[in-house]
Formats: structure tokens, sequence, C-alpha cells
């Protein structure tokens, strides 16, 4: 079986979960001898040649005999805002000041909008001359493309679903987007969803039948063994958040759980880790409430420094407001590193070795937070059922489903 | 001949509530009495107001040849007499019978034995105290905690004075032996034990509503066929079961009243069968070996062990701190500090943080009032937190001025 997979990111280069869950999704299925041809939008540095029209991707390589990349030139990445793209567009038009043989905005939509839809045209392209079996793209953006795809190969469509607009903006949806969402939804021949979560998002806020609707949980790679010792810099306990700093991870929260706690215990650190468009929010907060030497900032984080993260944190917290499923806890608890976990998660669908916590239940939050710094024993159990609980996470399971949902459309 | 012997388990604990840090020295309030009421009325409701209806109804159809036994763990008690004194009412009844015998266990159904014999007494003279003042009875049989047992619990048990004793005939301590017959333990004298006949109690218990099972479904005809096949084979057939079963467990709509109602009729059409209580199979009976049971064993989970409460470090580390600060709680001498900490030594708590199998959803799940052992594990630390400051109070009116930050050092037990 071949599959034409439209995503956004892939590792190294990726700037969220949607990367992380697509590799492992690729890798599980390649091991399961599906083949697979994955199509991303990637910026080409430098010259963009007027040929380019004709070419439609620049760059296809071979990774091994299962998988296949194909980069269409394009600004689009993943999580953009409107006005982030604007500001994207505007950069590139002025690195490219001296050369007059091609003005970025000749080649890459004035918007965002424009831009998804001249992607989208690309696709359709490729649609046309490559050869696969199901097509099976991923989040919004991809959206307009597959069903393109669809209609000009004829080939059934399956759309992913890693996040709805709801998950993103708290129900304060860009209606441009919703309804990108809604028409793939509605065209796909099947949709998977990471979680109940957001299945039941899917059902009730787009109007699906949820017989459409498959439930295919993210597994969590572990490709290098992984080191759990406990890495201590000083007494303090550490306390980790560890994700975008954006409203649907729920920052705010963190920060006024941290508040709470150091009320009772001082000597605990509160480390948020990468970055989002709440960053400077969250500086702020810190500062005004008066614990802003006890909460540390550390920016983006890549590979191995997120690994020592986690092996430093006592506890890793994860009050997101709206999170379709979560690998981070995952990867805590891989870390040996016990995990607190909004309720409002598809990640606490599946597992059992951890706390649970209301993510706007602040008491709640802080009491946890104590109990787990506080209380040795429990600590340790959490740490070490969840480290074995997270061994039979993979990304099998996940492939073997996806695999059944093609089964199920062709 | 085949004397069929009923015992029937009733407890309700007092669950706790799910009390935060942040209520350390402030709120002396540990129980959560609004869910305990509804359990409590609910399980009245549904399970012991139509059951002791049921074998009220039997004793008197079948002319007082229906007999069985009950083990009431005085919380159970004391919640019945707040919140469903029917069910007291009911009980005296049946006592008033004669055909209702009443067995002694620890009062707070707790898991003393194991951690102090002077705590286990004084539970076990409690007890004894308030089934005499609630039914005018004296129990000469005992049951520990979830039929918690071995060679030196027997002995201690037979120094008490008792003439029998109940333990879980499982499989492992068997050997060649079977649950039919008394045996005496390899450390006593006198003293008869009475072992649970697994299989035809749980055919009831657990298998009777499970249509998956070969034998369902379970017919007072066929239930009494076993039974008869025993003749011969053994002398008594222990049938040893939580009162929940009927109705709780076994919902009304599987038919279990129905059954219950019936199958006693079926067995003494047979005039070679009866009924009895365990005091009457101890005297009737003599023992035929002895029977050497040196590790604990118990009525719980598969492995039939200690390890449903005491299996993992978070258990051992909370009925450690909890034992740990006896002595400075008997001898503060405030009413309500003990009687706290008493309920605090009930089996459930350590029940509840059990992490056995939590990834398959088991039993322990299903009656956890909790999200998680790990929940339960917290709001127990955090009110045993409360107990120690209180008693730094000396058990006077605490009021606290500055919230607590260092409080128990959690030991690692090994």
């Amino acid at each position: 079986m071949k599959i034409l997979m439209l995503g956004w990111e892939f590792p190294p280069f990726n700037s969220g979960g949607l990367g992380t869950a697509c590799e492992g999704l690729t890798k599980g299925l390649c091991a399961n001898d599906i083949n697979v041809t994955f199509v991303l939008p990637k910026a080409t540095p430098g010259d963009a040649p007027k040929h380019l029209k004709l070419i439609v991707a620049n760059n296809v390589y071979l990774d091994s005999d299962k998988l296949k990349f194909m980069e269409v030139n394009s600004l689009l990445v993943p999580y953009i805002s409107s006005d982030e793209y604007n500001e994207r567009i505007k950069s590139k038009a002025c690195l490219k000041e001296g050369d007059m043989s091609a003005r970025a905005d000749d080649i890459y939509g004035n918007n965002l909008y424009e831009e998804v839809y001249r992607y989208s045209e690309k696709l359709k392209l490729i649609a046309a001359f490559e050869d696969f079996d199901v097509i099976h793209a991923h989040d919004w953006m991809t959206y307009p493309a597959a069903i393109k795809a669809k209609a000009a190969s004829k080939k059934p469509l399956v759309v992913h679903i890693h996040a709805t607009e709801f998950d993103r903006t708290g129900g304060n949806v860009n209606q441009y987007i919703y309804d990108i969402e809604r028409e793939g939804f509605h065209a796909a021949d099947k949709i998977i969803a990471v979680s109940n979560f957001t299945k039941n998002k899917v059902v009730t806020q787009y109007g699906i039948d949820p017989d459409k609707v498959e439930v295919v949980h993210n597994g969590v790679e572990f490709t290098n063994y992984c080191d759990t010792e406990h890495i201590k810099k000083d007494n303090d306990k550490i306390v980790l958040f560890l994700g975008r700093i954006t409203l649907q991870k729920g920052p705010e929260y963190f920060i006024y759980a941290a508040k709470r706690v150091l009320e009772i215990e001082p000597n605990v650190k509160f480390i948020v880790a990468w970055s989002g468009d709440m960053e400077g929010f969250m500086i702020k907060e810190a500062a005004r409430l008066g614990i802003g030497n006890k909460v540390l900032f550390t920016g983006f984080l890549r590979g191995a420094d997120i690994d020592r993260a986690y092996k430093m944190a006592d506890l890793y917290v994860m009050p997101s407001v709206s999170e379709p499923f979560g690998i981070t806890p995952l990867e805590a608890m891989r870390n040996g590193t016990p995990c607190l976990i909004s309720n409002n998660s598809g990640v606490s669908e599946v597992v059992n070795h951890c706390l649970r916590v209301d993510f706007w239940d602040i008491d709640q939050m802080s009491s946890k937070i104590l109990a787990c710094l506080k209380y040795d024993t429990m600590h340790k159990e959490l740490t070490n059922n969840a480290l074995r609980e997270v061994s039979r996470f993979n990304w099998n399971e996940p492939a073997k489903k996806c695999i059944e949902v093609y089964k199920s459309v062709l | 001949m085949v004397s069929v012997c009923m015992y029937f388990q009733v407890h309700q604990p007092f669950r706790l509530k799910k009390y935060s840090v942040f209520e350390i020295g402030n709120n002396h309030d540990y129980f959560d009495d609004v869910k305990n009421k509804e359990i409590c009325k609910k399980v009245a409701r549904k399970c012991y107001i139509p059951s002791n209806n049921v074998i009220l109804d039997l004793i008197n159809t079948t002319n007082g040849k229906f007999k069985c036994a009950y083990s009431i763990t005085g919380v159970a008690l004391e919640q019945f007499e707040r919140w469903a004194p029917e069910v007291i009412e009911s009980f005296k009844k049946l006592a008033e019978t004669g055909c209702v015998e009443f067995l002694s266990e620890t009062y707070y159904h707790s898991l003393s034995y194991l951690y102090s014999k002077v705590e286990f007494v004084k539970q076990i003279d409690m007890h004894k105290k308030k089934i005499k003042e609630l039914f005018g009875l004296t129990p000469t049989v005992f049951r520990n905690t979830e039929l918690i047992y071995n060679n030196e619990l027997a002995k201690f048990i037979e120094d008490l004075g008792y003439k029998g004793i109940i333990a879980e005939g499982a499989d492992h301590i068997l050997g060649w032996r079977s649950p039919n017959f008394l045996y005496t333990p390899t450390t006593c004298k006198k003293i008869k034990l009475m072992l649970k006949n697994y299989k035809l109690s749980d055919d009831i218990a657990f298998r009777f509503s499970n249509k998956g099972w070969n034998e369902w479904p379970l017919t007072a005809e066929k239930y009494t066929d076993w039974i008869n096949s025993v003749n011969g084979n053994g002398e008594t057939v222990n049938l040893f079961m939580d009162y929940e079963t009927l109705g709780e467990h076994q919902w009304e709509d599987t038919g279990i009243f129905e059954f219950l109602k019936c199958f006693p009729h079926r067995i003494i059409e047979h005039p070679d069968n009866d009924f009895i209580t365990p005091t009457e199979a101890i005297d009737r009976y003599t023992s035929k070996s002895e029977i050497d049971i040196h590790n604990f064993i118990s009525w719980a989970d598969i492995e039939r062990d200690l390890s449903a409460w005491l299996g993992n470090e978070m258990q051992h580390n909370a009925i450690n701190e909890l034992y740990n600060i006896e002595k400075s709680v008997m001898d503060s001498g405030n009413k309500k500090l003990i009687e706290d900490w008493r309920k605090l030594t009930t089996s459930d708590h350590y029940y509840y943080m059990c992490t056995k199998w939590f990834a398959d959803g088991d039993v322990h799940k299903y009656f956890n009032p909790y999200d998680s052992p790990y929940e339960s594990f917290i709001a127990f630390m955090n009110i045993l937190n409360d107990m120690i400051v209180r008693m730094k109070c000396k058990g006077q009116e605490c009021i606290i001025s500055e919230k607590p930050s260092a409080t128990i050092k959690s030991s690692n037990t090994k």
C-alpha cells in the first residue's frame, strides 16, 4: 500500500508535537510495510528561480526504500498566525533587495490564506503524477491541498486531526480556518482523531457523524536508551512546564499554582520551557506576583536539552486548557519524571500512573504539586510505575490502526 | 450428610475527603460524610433491607431450619445508627429468631493484628461490646479483617477464648485437603478452623450474573446438585461472601434474590442436608487433621495474600506512619483524636492505594472513591499530617497562625 501523506513539519525542523507525531507514525507505517510519500512545505533559502512554477517540488529525497520526502517551496510553517505570516513574507522580500530576478511575493502568497491556496494548487500537480492508494492529511493547512489531490487523483482521503481551531483559540475561532477544517472533515472518507476528547469536538462542533471518526491515540518513540538518572543541581525542587507558551497550554495556571506552592514551600523552582506568544505576559505575571526569582524561562529547547529539562525536574505539569493528545507527559515519564496532567487532554485517556487535575483548579493543582514534592514514597511509586507504563507506548499500534482505516476506505 | 454454613460480611468504611495540603492545620474534619451517608443509604435500600427480609422469610418458612451468620463491623453499625437505623432494627429481628449467629472481628475492620496487638485486642473488645449491646449476643467464632490468617493468629485467637476461626480455603494452602472439613491449626489445641469453599462461594458472589460463564444461568436446582455431590466427600460447605453480593454486586435484576429465596428450600428437601451456624458446625463436627499455614493468606484478589493492602511502598509508608503515632494519640487522651485515628486504621484506605493491575482497571478501581491510588495516598497522608499538628497542640482546640511547612519526613521503608 502506498500513502501520500501531507504534513507541515518533520523533525529535526519541527516546532511542536505535530512533527514528532508525523515522524513516529511514518516510521510505524514503514515498519508495517507501507510506502509513504511525505510532502512538506519548506521555504527554500536564497533564490527562487522563475522556472519554479514548472518544478513543483525542488527537493525529493529518499529516507529509505519505503519513505520518500517531497518538499514544496512554501512559506507555510505550523501554527503560524496571519500576522506572523505577513512578518515572514516581509522579511523574505527584504532579503531579495539586491536581486531583481525574483521577489518573494511573486512566489509566495501575499497573505496566509493565499499561501494555503497556492500550496494546495501545487499539491494538485503532485497528485497527478505520484503513485499512491490513499491520501492522509494532517491538520487544517493541508486540507485544501488534500481535497484538491483527492479530486485530481480520485483516490480516497483520510484526514487526521491533531488539534482543532477550538483547541488553539479556546472558542474564539478564526472563521476561515474553521471553514477549512469543516470542509476537510466533510470531504474526507474517514477522519482520524488523536483522542476521544478530540473526537467529541469534531462531532459536536463540526457536525460530523461519530461513525466517521476513528480514535487513534498517538504513540511515543524512544529510539535511544534513556538514562533516567535525575540531575540534581541544588536543594531546590524543580517543577517543569514544557510546551508552547500559548493560551491552549494554560501557562497562566502554572504561574498561579506556582505562587500558591511557594507560599507553603519556598524551596521550589518553576521552570518554563519553550517560547510562544504568551511568554512576555508570563514573565510579567511572575514578576507581578513577586515570584520572579523563582520562575525561570529557558526559551526554545531542542533535542537533548529537552531530555535534560525533564531529567532535572521533580515533577512535570501540563495544565493544558485543551490538549488533543499531549506527547510531553510521555516524554517526561520516559525520563523518569512523574506528571500532573490536565483532565482536558487526550493523553489522560491512556495514562494511568500520573496525577490528574482540572486546569482551572489552582487549589488542587498546587496541592498536588506540593504532595508530589513532599511525599517521597509516592513520588517514587509514580516514577517507577510511569516508567514501566510508558515503555508499552509505541507507534506500532497507532500505525496498525491507521492501516485498518486505510483498508476501510479502499 | 452435608451442612451448609453461610456467613455474610457487612462493612462500610468511613471514607476520607479529598483532603488537600492547604487544609493541614486548618481543617480537622477528615471524613466525607456526605458521600458516606449517600452510600450507606443506597446500599441499605438495594441490599441490606431486601436481603434481610429474604433471610427472615427463609427462617420463617423453613421453621428455623435455615440458619446463617453475619459479621458486621463496628464502623458499619455506627453508620447505620446515624443514617439507616432501619437496618439495625432489621438485624435485631434476625437476632431474635435464634437462627442467626454474629461473629467477632475488629471494630474498625483494621490490619491492627499486623502492627499492634494491643490495638488489635482493644478493637476486638469494642466490637464484642457493640454486638452485645445491640443484639444481646456474644460471639464465639472469630474472623480477622479480610480473612487475613496464619498459624500465629490462630493461636492468639485461641488464647482469647474463641472456639472457632474462619479463613480462606486457598488452593496453595489446602494441598490434599478439602475445605469441606474442619481442621486444627498447627499451633493450636482446641480452636477449629473453618475454610471457605471458594468455588461454590464465588459461583454466587462473582459468577452469578456473568453470561459468559459456561454454567450461566445458575439455577437453584443446579446449585443444590453441586452441594449434594459433596455428600460423602465433606461435612460442611462453607459459603462465605460479602453481603453486598446480594443486590449491590449482583443487581436485583440478575435474579439473585429469587435464587436466594429458592435454593435453601431445595437443599433441605434432601433429608441428609441442613443449614448450620459456625458455632453449631464446630460443636458437631470433629477436626480431621492439623493444618499448617505459616504465611499470611486472605480472601482478596487472585493472590489471596496481603498484597492488596501492603503491596507497594505507598501502602507501607502510610500504615507505618499511622502506627508510629499510635502511642502519642492514645496518650493524648483526646477522645475525638483517638476515634479519628482508629477510623484511619480501616483496611479500605490502604486498599485504595493499591497500584497492582491499576492499568487493567480491576476491582480495586471499582470501589475506589478516588480517581487514582495516588490521590488516595495524598488524602491519607495530608490527614495524617493534620493529626500530627493537632497533637502538637496537645489535642486542644488548635488555631494555626502560620502555615506549617515542614511536616512528616517520609521514611523509606523497605
